[in-house]
């Protein structure tokens, strides 16, 4: 149950530099832990990485490694200059992509 | 039960319910059975992201709490000081747990439309270590953060 | 016989917890909110005054309980919500069919539990009931208990009475089953040889090792503990607790937690649920 969820200010003053928060549900199991009943190492499956980008141009960027906990919340700022729609993605190891999108409006 | 059978009959329990100071920090891993890095990987770790640049301290303030609630749980901040303009703008900052199986944590990417060069996330910590960050600036140069995070063995459930 | 705990809860605990209801009063507060460090024990009751675990807890991970959006425990009211309209079963039903809208129907319904039915002649907890439920009405497979589905579910409807007060009842035909749970609360067990009382009420404000004592009350559950990474229930934490004073562990959902969980709840009456609570 990924989930992701996002909070962007609908409203953005021009020049405001504003946070924009956001949590995924994801198990982020690093490959370290061993089944408690067979003894079988539990393979690897994180988040590895996370884009915003603003209009389709990338704004931020982050890679993440199994040290980052379960359900990871990574917030940001961005200083927009113009209105548009800011779009979330999270890859998981394998290629696997979660999305969200959010408008916001500067004035 | 009076307070005199109280202490009496804690004797066993008693090196288990630490009254005055004495927290236990993990200086020992929890993790049993999972090598942790050594100086070298965290060295390594790090040139694979800045090279043979060497970091100056500075600029790099890291939000973290001094006795982490939980290791598996812990709210880092990252800020770096920067006009976010011209050789000042940071391009990149990495995050490394110098006591964790493997140092690396987690690396961040700025851009002019950032407006600050800030980042926050949620981190697993083995035992009680520095967590390390560098920030890469569009100069060239390299600074560095470093800060110690306390990591504790719970009693029952910690 | 048992001393009403004069044991004062560290200053520097509470004083933590309450500076941030008061840096937090310049934002609005929500109802919700825990806001009243003491509150007043039940009438009969060993403490001398009531404290949620939330006041044991550092003001980072209160923080995280403060803001619905960064409490990852609420992935699993999400969950919850989304199971409640799905079909499932059988029948062809949801559990909207008959319930229709949560938000009305379930409030206050967390609160008042584990509650006994004559019918079945049964003490029964949230997850037992929305088994009986599913098996019964929706002719669907039951859930187990610590399943993401159960979690889900089971933190919705706890979370449906957030802000309001625990409200068991213990009497009359909930007598037996609360006067069982009392016995396990103050009963030695395990290699250790420890109670839950002999940390919860004799010693909560105190450390065992690291770990900062609560009075162990269970009105936030179910729980998204730091430890576990996500939420869990209370028997889960019943059986963390009873395995680690080396005693075997009983069954989620066993006569012996449901007691246990009556008696919890009744010893925490007057405090608000705070589901999804996050807690170390």
């Amino acid at each position: 149950m990924a989930q992701p969820r996002v909070r962007v200010p609908k409203k953005i003053k021009k020049g405001e530099v504003v946070t924009i928060k956001t949590l995924i549900g994801h198990k982020m199991e690093t490959g370290l832990r061993r089944n408690k009943k067979t003894g079988k190492k539990i393979p690897r499956k994180i988040i590895n990485s996370f884009e915003a980008k603003i209009d389709g141009k990338t704004v931020f960027k982050a890679v993440l490694h199994p040290a980052v906990s379960a359900n990871p919340f990574i917030s940001f700022t961005i200083s927009p200059d113009k209105s548009g729609t800011i779009e979330f993605i999270w890859t998981e190891d394998g290629g696997k992509t979660f999305t969200k999108t959010a408008k916001f409006e500067v004035a | 039960m009076s307070q005199t059978e109280q202490i009496e009959g804690v004797h066993r329990r008693s090196f288990l319910i630490a009254g005055v100071g004495g927290a236990a920090f993990a200086t020992v891993q929890l993790t049993p059975g999972v090598a942790l890095a050594d100086k070298a990987a965290v060295a390594a770790a790090m040139k694979k992201a800045i090279g043979d640049k060497k970091p100056v301290a500075g600029k790099v303030s890291i939000d973290a709490p001094e006795i982490a609630e939980n290791g598996n749980t812990v709210p880092i901040g990252i800020e770096v000081e920067s006009k976010m303009a011209g050789g000042d703008a940071v391009k990149a900052v990495h995050v490394y747990a110098e006591g964790n199986p493997n140092p690396e944590v987690a690396s961040f990417w700025f851009t002019p439309g950032s407006g600050a060069a800030k980042a926050s996330f949620r981190m697993r910590m083995a035992k009680t270590q520095n967590i390390i960050v560098l920030a890469e600036m569009a100069d060239g140069k390299v600074y560095m953060g470093k800060r110690l995070v306390k990591v504790t063995i719970g009693g029952c459930g910690g | 016989m048992f001393l009403k705990s004069v044991t004062a809860i560290s200053l520097a605990a509470l004083t933590l917890g309450a500076t941030t209801s008061i840096v937090a009063a310049k934002e609005k507060k929500k109802p919700w909110e825990v806001t009243k460090v003491q509150v007043k024990a039940p009438k009969g009751s060993p403490l001398d005054y009531l404290a949620s675990g939330y006041w044991f807890r550092t003001k980072k991970t209160q923080s995280l309980q403060n803001d619905d959006f960064e409490n990852p425990g609420f992935l699993w009211v999400e969950q919850g919500k989304t199971l409640w309209s799905k079909v499932d079963g059988k029948a062809g039903k949801s559990c909207a069919s008959c319930h229709q809208k949560a938000e009305k129907t379930m409030k206050g319904v967390g609160a008042r539990y584990p509650v006994y039915f004559p019918k079945w002649k049964k003490m029964m907890a949230i997850q037992h009931r929305v088994n009986y439920c599913r098996e019964n009405n929706m002719k669907a497979k039951k859930w187990k208990w610590e399943s993401g589905q159960m979690l889900g579910m089971a933190t919705y409807i706890r979370n449906q009475s957030r802000g309001m007060a625990v409200a068991v009842k213990v009497d009359g035909s909930a007598k037996k089953f609360f006067e069982a749970g009392k016995k396990f609360y103050y009963q030695r067990r395990g290699q250790l040889d420890m109670s839950c009382a002999g940390c919860h009420q004799q010693n909560f404000g105190k450390r065992i090792r690291a770990d900062l004592l609560s009075q162990g009350h269970s009105n936030g559950f179910p729980t998204y503990r730091l430890k576990w990474q996500k939420i869990g229930s209370l028997h889960r934490r019943f059986r963390g607790c009873n395995s680690q004073v080396r005693a075997k562990p009983y069954k989620r959902g066993s006569a012996e937690y449901t007691n246990l969980e009556l008696y919890l709840a009744w010893r925490g009456l007057g405090l608000k649920i705070e589901t999804p609570a996050v807690r170390q």
